[in-house]
């Protein structure tokens, strides 16, 4: 291993940067060269991904009954104050 | 739908309503944390959008203008409730995992992992049981204020960096930290309850 290698330390600090596409291309190389080796870092950048996925399944798409009937009331009283 | 909306058609503002209020909540509710404050924000929005529809001239898609009238009201709140935290954020964070569970600088293998990750080995429809759910959004809840509202921009909403940055008023970088440091600490609020080991 030679000094210039990544530290599983160092790579979960640049995760997300490589994950964005932000990376410069010598520093991309450095990551997927560690990548290729540490299992454990491979493990820890899929539960980022899984992160990210999991963190998407949270959005509530419908208003509640009460919101919807308040907006109406926003609407009648503006019709007709 | 919206010249009929300018006549006072209450049907096509409920239709407007179903097809853009859980949106326009969901980002109140990136400003205003309390949702309450975030369902009277979003009421007075839908006021303003009433007020304003005479002169929405469709320069900008419909979706963009409802989602900056609510920014604007909700900032407005914002200001009032005095909530902002400034950007302390960006600062003094500490690491996105606890330096224990890497070897130390005595060690021939410093900076590798001493507790590595453990694989949480279960598919993600499984993962996201309520309880789960939970442990997600209290984990988004805990964030600070920019940390939580890049995250909830940006991985649950869906949108793309560049109209983070737009509306949150981020340099790019800054998001970039922002979203890796709410990331970060997600990842490790899910790992804490799938494999029941804390940091």
């Amino acid at each position: 291993m030679s000094v210039e290698d990544l530290t599983c330390q160092e790579l979960v600090e640049v995760v997300t940067e490589y994950l964005e596409g932000a990376m410069p291309a010598e520093q991309r190389m450095r990551f997927e060269e560690h990548l290729a080796y540490c299992s454990w870092c491979q493990t820890y950048l899929a539960q980022m991904r899984e992160t990210v996925e999991v963190t998407g399944m949270l959005r509530e798409d419908d208003l509640s009954a009460e919101a919807r009937d308040a907006l109406l009331r926003v609407f009648r009283d503006w019709k007709e104050p | 739908m919206l010249q009929n909306l300018r006549r006072g058609d209450e049907r096509a503002f409920m239709t407007l309503v179903d097809r853009h209020g859980a949106a326009m909540l969901r980002h109140a509710r990136v400003f205003v944390r309390d949702r309450a404050v975030a369902e009277e924000v979003v009421q007075e929005a839908w006021l303003g959008v009433l007020r304003g529809i005479e002169r929405f001239e469709g320069r900008s898609s419909l979706r963009t203008w409802l989602f900056g009238i609510v920014a604007n009201v909700a900032r407005t709140r914002g200001v009032r409730e005095a909530r902002s935290v400034p950007f302390s954020a960006l600062t003094d964070d500490g690491p996105s995992v606890a330096s224990e569970r890497f070897l130390g600088a005595g060690d021939r293998w410093h900076g590798h992992w001493a507790t590595p990750p453990e694989e949480w080995g279960r598919p993600e429809r499984e993962l996201l049981s309520t309880e789960t759910r939970d442990v997600l959004g209290a984990a988004i809840a805990n964030l600070p204020d920019t940390q939580r509202q890049v995250i909830s921009l940006r991985d649950v909403e869906g949108w793309d960096a560049d109209e983070v940055c737009h509306v949150l008023e981020l340099s790019e970088a800054n998001q970039r930290v922002l979203l890796h440091r709410a990331r970060s600490k997600v990842r490790r609020a899910l790992d804490e309850y799938l494999t029941g080991r804390s940091e």
